[in-house]
């Protein structure tokens, strides 16, 4: 499988604070990736680093074949990653409709606004809305999503995005993963909640003190539950 | 000639027509601060110095290079606008991780400086601006002679600002700036430049400033001080309005310019100081200002 995505020894620092300690990791097309790991280990502040959101980076980062460790944020944005944060960052001062068509292209293909209403129908009932924050957290969550898909951006990176929500709505959060895998979306999944990420990931990296502890496919799963209980205590 | 709570039409209308030049000017520099402390959250002190800088920029076209008013209407804001850019990209660009009174310092001396070379190079009294031919005359509306140039700015203003308006709220790269304005980081991770539409938003709310200086030349005469003396009822404007609040300040501009206006017939000792009365009584009552949100 071609590799998407690459981390090779990065720091990672907000102001004066050294955050990320030597991630290594890869990420191949097509692949669901979750970074398990306790609050603090470093999980968020890796997926900030890959779209240069964090402050001072070190060490490679490799998207499709290109270091970004240098470049800019909206320069990484336009290889095709979409990023969904842990915090939704929906618009206030957009509607609905506003927030899912405002991202730009960043890659070629991406999904139709149809398409988009037909995977989160809530949104389309919804698009009217004069302010996106006017939504329940579920379809915010939805919309924060949505928005990333309408672009081109084969790489999505979300973050915690069943955090906060009813059970009814993460596993309607957890059918739209396996579609969009089964459209071919290469996904990396910061998660806490293990069980919506156990069914849905292909492989698993666990994060502790800002680096990776442990890595492992999902045929492997079962025999890392001890291993998972120390480190996540589930 | 007819009275309306005893006072002659003629003089009503006529501090009317005054009240809503003066607002067509608060409007257009209200507009530009409100643009600029939206995105950059910078509070332009700079913006009064800016607007002069238009009506000099006005007087060289036309008495070194020959160019009329028309040309410097389309020119002046442009140049202007670019010493924006330089100072944006050299100076405010390292501020916007500080507190809000950096960039509130940095913008105040940055208009005495300008201000303090203007004034020793030109002094204080003025330099004469002809008003275009085209313009030259008024029309008798009955009730009152209406000049045409202050009818045109009054116009030329309505257009500036409901165009800023329908940029900002109906377009595409408005969305992008009202998105940038809440959320600049998440903005540009979706692929937007955001530093260069910082730089250009604040360009363009300069060249804003830029083109009231110019419209405002052949109305007042071409002073070093002539920022100083309407930025601070300016900012009284902003601050009803609500900081950063685009309709707030187009809106609270005109109507602030009237009620001026109105004062100066129903109440002359009160015309210097009733902007800041209503300033004073808006932020004890809602402190956001009219137009803005918490």
């Amino acid at each position: 499988m071609a590799e998407v995505l690459r981390l090779e020894h990065v720091h990672a620092w907000y102001g004066e604070s050294h955050i990320l300690h030597g991630v290594n990791l890869t990420v191949n097309r097509g692949e669901v990736v979750t970074l398990l790991g306790r609050n603090g280990s470093g999980r968020t502040t890796t997926l900030k680093a890959i779209m240069g959101l964090t402050g001072r980076r070190s060490g490679s980062i490799v998207v499709d074949g290109k270091e970004t460790v240098a470049w800019p944020t909206h320069r990484i944005a336009h290889l095709g990653l979409g990023y969904c944060p842990e915090e939704r960052a929906i618009f206030s001062s957009l509607s609905v409709e506003e927030n899912l068509l405002l991202p730009p292209r960043v890659g070629e293909g991406g999904m139709s606004v149809d398409e988009i209403y037909e995977m989160f129908p809530n949104l389309r009932e919804r698009r009217r809305t004069a302010q996106g924050t006017k939504l329940s957290g579920g379809e915010q969550q939805m919309l924060a999503m949505a928005r990333i898909l309408r672009t081109g951006a084969h790489l999505l990176l979300l973050d915690e995005i069943t955090e906060g929500l009813a059970p009814v709505i993460v596993q309607a959060l957890g059918r739209v993963i396996v579609s969009l895998k089964a459209r071919g979306f290469t996904i990396v999944l910061v998660e806490q909640n293990f069980r919506f990420a156990a069914p849905l990931a292909d492989r698993f990296y666990v994060m502790e003190h800002g680096k990776i502890a442990e890595t492992f496919s999902a045929p492997e799963l079962e025999s890392k539950t001890q291993m998972l209980h120390e480190y996540l205590g589930v | 000639m007819g009275e309306i709570f005893g006072v002659p039409t003629q003089v009503l209308f006529g501090q009317l027509l005054i009240g809503l030049i003066n607002g067509s000017f608060y409007a257009m520099l209200s507009l530009g601060l409100a643009v600029i402390f939206g995105l950059l959250n910078i509070i332009n002190f700079t913006h009064g110095a800016q607007y002069m800088m238009g009506a000099f920029a006005a007087y060289f076209l036309l008495n070194k290079l020959g160019l009329n008013y028309w040309w410097s209407l389309a020119l002046a804001p442009i140049a202007v606008g670019a010493t924006g850019v330089v100072v944006e990209r050299l100076m405010l660009s390292r501020l916007y991780k500080l507190d809000h009174l950096y960039g509130l310092l940095l913008t105040f001396g940055l208009a005495l400086v300008i201000q303090g070379v203007f004034r020793n190079e030109f002094g204080s009294t003025g330099l004469p601006y002809p008003m275009p031919s085209q313009l030259a005359g008024a029309k008798n509306l009955g009730f009152m002679f209406l000049p045409n140039y202050r009818a045109w700015v009054i116009v030329a203003s309505l257009l500036v600002c409901t165009a800023t308006w329908f940029v900002i709220e109906r377009t595409k790269l408005g969305a992008y700036l009202r998105a940038a304005t809440e959320n600049p980081a998440m903005v540009q991770a979706f692929g937007v430049n955001v530093p260069r539409m910082i730089t250009l938003t604040y360009g363009f709310g300069v060249a804003l400033a830029g083109f009231a200086g110019v419209m405002a030349a052949p109305i007042y005469q071409v002073n070093p001080l002539m920022g100083a003396d309407i930025i601070i009822v300016v900012f009284a404007v902003v601050v009803i309005g609500g900081m950063g609040s685009i309709m707030g300040a187009i809106l609270t501009g005109f109507g602030l310019g009237v009620v001026e206006g109105l004062t100066k017939v129903f109440y002359p000792e009160a015309t210097n100081t009733v902007i800041f009365v209503i300033m004073g009584i808006v932020l004890l009552i809602r402190p956001q200002g009219l137009f803005g949100s918490r």
